[in-house]
């Protein structure tokens, strides 16, 4: 398969209180058009990606919302899947795209959380998991501490190991001035942060994040740019899992992840060893370990190893992880994420990042992950 | 520029009970340095089971007044300002007039502006003095701060109350308030719905756009207005909704550690809101010298600050020591348990 991304834009990610949603998605799509040099009537169907609306703020019918607020009275959708909504918006916009439905469409991620109060986004939040991890009281840092505490006790793993995401992240979003956290941390400090979930601390975990990111998707039939490199998407591909941790066979791996990056490698015909950048979920600094080895980055229980390495931080390693700073540290406004992940992709794929370029980037992946691994969503995309 | 009002007196309340913070933080699981360390709070101050707002309005009130050696009948306006007034329709006001012995013949409000009511009503007192139509005033910032369980609140909500007769005749100013100013908007951190036991906040957003756009924003164009800066003055106080937030501004602002840390209450009794800065500006008035210049500002949630220019006089040194002090009341304590604190704010 080939999609084309014709053009992508980015809000900045953080505490945006002064922003609506509306303005979100108005100033991300917007530079998705100017980016594309397409106008609006080009658009032929919208898709959103978007977790906690209803939840949250009450509000649904999302594709309706953001058709009217663009101007844009188009055939509109609102696409959940936890917190890789955003990766399952792109998937449906480009099986349309696919199908012969619709030759050029808007993807549209945005996610609005900092204006609720912590307690009612973590309970949100648990809207992606099992009904009896809910009963139970569990929180998303909770499941993902039990993966911790099974990684670190299969493989010997320290909490020191896993800080090295955090502080390689960090370092990353130095370089992202659309990035929540643009500051560096050191392993001291990410171990000396308040404790979450034992083992998971305070700097393990992603923030709570507003922010929107768009993508303009084109069949092969779209008029070359002739200015740019062309990003082309070759593989996207969905697997689910249990929606609990109770139903999983493993819990250093997350079934989803491998099966669709087993699917998206085929169909894209390259091997995890040709990826030069990636784009991977880490909600918590144990899923970025997780997420590498389930790509096949590197044999289990190494990952660790590597990244505290330099093996995958900018300047210093081959295949660079999260580049953007990663939800750690770019932010992590949930429905948003698996559209930035595509869009950072992008543009490193076309040379355009400057700073955090990584040289010479020709083949990229983005694995965006919904609840504990309920869902994954892995997409390939190379230049041309 | 004012040029007619001054304090007379002031007075000072704090109950003896002390929640310390790592009962609280242990209760809830917490490491209790962490949280010492990040609100910079150590212990809060907790009304006995007959103490409420009114009564500590009271015991403030009695030493101001015997601190400006005038008699309760000369008050002719009184001002409450408390988000924990112990009615909803019924004022405090009136409460305190009459257990001070003030008579019939004043103008009684009760006011409400989360932690900046009493300010509020200090403008106000200065409008009535300064356009000569009263000859003293009394407004007392009174609070037993609410807190729901396990709320980042439990662990600063505290109690307290401050008192200022505010007069017009220059012999009787220990401090005189040259200027004030005030800032507000519909910036909704914190609040209480009538009939609702307990405060809503929205956490973190109480900090930048809320306490400090309004502090800064009242501070700075009263600075700029009386052509001054942070280094004229000998003090600066500001409201303590936790021991971070004052230095921060504090030091945003230009002032100097120094200035700050005589009025820096916060740490001993907590926020008992509406008396907070004016609990602050108690302790810095008991052992400024004459002639210095205070800078105060409140905040309340909602939001808004006022900000204040107060210059003491060569007679605040003598008048001082006719009442107990806030070295006094900090000094006066007894430690409680969480439980009994549980018991005392009738959650249980």
């Amino acid at each position: 398969m080939k999609i084309e991304v014709l053009g992508v834009g980015t809000t900045k990610f953080g505490e945006l209180w002064e922003v609506s949603p509306r303005t979100l998605v108005k100033e991300a799509v917007s530079e998705a058009l100017s980016d594309a040099n397409l106008k609006l009537a080009n658009i032929e169907a919208l898709y959103v990606g978007n977790m906690l609306s209803g939840i949250l703020g009450g509000q649904e019918n999302l594709g309706a919302l953001f058709a009217e607020e663009l101007g844009l009275f188009v055939p509109a959708f609102k696409i959940e899947g936890a917190c890789a909504s955003g990766g399952l918006a792109v998937h449906n916009a480009i099986n349309s795209i696919l199908a012969g439905v619709y030759k050029t469409v808007l993807v549209v991620g945005v996610e609005k959380m900092t204006d609720y109060n912590p307690g009612e986004v973590v309970s949100a939040l648990m809207g992606a998991g099992h009904d009896e991890e809910r009963l139970a009281g569990m929180t998303f840092p909770g499941l993902y501490a039990m993966l911790a505490r099974s990684y670190m006790e299969k493989y010997g793993t320290t909490e020191r190991d896993l800080a090295v995401v955090a502080v390689k992240n960090h370092h990353h979003a130095t370089l992202n001035s659309k990035a929540q956290f643009q500051f560096e941390v050191s392993v001291d400090q990410v171990l000396k942060s308040p404790l979450v979930a034992d083992p998971l601390r305070l700097l393990d975990c992603s923030p709570i994040s507003d922010g929107a990111s768009a993508m303009i998707l084109g069949s092969e039939r779209q008029e070359r740019s002739k200015t740019r490199k062309t990003v082309w998407i070759t593989a996207s591909s969905v697997a689910t899992d249990s929606l609990g941790l109770v139903g999983r066979k493993d819990l250093t791996s997350l079934a989803s992840a491998v099966e669709a990056a087993r699917k998206a490698y085929k169909m894209a015909g390259v091997n995890p060893q040709d990826i030069d950048v990636a784009e991977v979920h880490d909600c918590f600094s144990i899923a970025e370990v997780i997420a590498c080895e389930d790509l096949g980055f590197f044999p289990k229980g190494e990952a660790a190893g590597a990244i505290a390495k330099g093996k995958t931080t900018l300047g210093q390693g081959r295949l660079i992880i999260n580049p953007s700073g990663g939800l750690k540290a770019c932010g992590h406004p949930v429905g948003a994420t698996g559209v930035k992940q595509i869009v950072e992709i992008t543009t490193q794929l076309r040379g355009e990042e400057g700073l955090r370029q990584v040289k010479g980037a020709k083949i990229g992946l983005t694995h965006n992950v919904g609840g504990s691994g309920a869902v994954a969503v892995i997409h390939v995309l190379k230049n041309e | 520029m004012l040029k007619n009002v001054g304090i007379a007196g002031f007075g000072a309340y704090i109950p003896a009970n002390r929640l310390p913070i790592r009962e609280v933080a242990e209760f809830w699981g917490k490491d209790p340095q962490d949280v010492e360390r990040s609100l910079g709070v150590i212990e809060k101050a907790i009304p006995d089971a007959d103490e409420d707002a009114v009564t500590m309005a009271v015991e403030a009130g009695l030493n101001a007044l015997k601190m400006a050696k005038i008699s309760p009948e000369a008050l002719e306006a009184i001002y409450i300002g408390s988000e924990s007034h112990p009615y909803a329709v019924n004022p405090s006001a009136t409460i305190v007039g009459e257990a001070l012995g003030v008579g019939r013949n004043y103008l009684a409000a009760d006011l409400e502006f989360a932690c900046k009511a009493a300010t509020a009503g200090m403008e106000n007192l200065a409008g009535l003095l300064e356009a000569d139509l009263i000859n003293y005033g009394l407004v007392i910032g009174s609070d037993a701060a609410q807190a729901k369980p396990h709320d980042a609140l439990e662990y600063t909500a505290g109690a307290g109350a401050a008192a200022f007769i505010l007069s017009r005749k220059k012999e009787d100013f220990l401090v005189q308030i040259l200027d004030f100013t005030s800032y507000s908007s519909d910036t909704p951190d914190f609040w209480r719905r009538d009939g609702v036991p307990y405060p809503s906040h929205q956490g973190r957003f109480s900090g930048k756009p809320a306490f400090f756009a309004h502090v800064i924003g009242a501070a700075k164009k009263l600075l700029e207005k009386n052509k001054m800066k942070p280094t004229d003055f000998s003090y600066c106080v500001f409201h303590m909704p936790n021991g971070k937030f004052p230095v921060e501004v504090a030091s945003n602002l230009g002032f100097e550690k120094e200035q700050l840390e005589p009025g820096l209450v916060v740490n001993k009794i907590g926020n008992p809101y509406s008396a907070s800065s004016l609990l602050g500006l108690c302790a810095v008035l008991e052992i400024a010298k004459p002639r210095e210049l205070i800078f105060l500002t409140s905040y309340g949630s909602g939001a808004g600050a006022d900000s204040f220019i107060l210059k003491t006089t060569k007679i605040l040194t003598t008048a001082r020591k006719r009442v107990l002090g806030i070295k006094e009341y900090l000094n006066d304590r007894r430690e409680i348990s969480y439980s009994k604190y549980l018991r005392l704010t009738n959650k249980i």
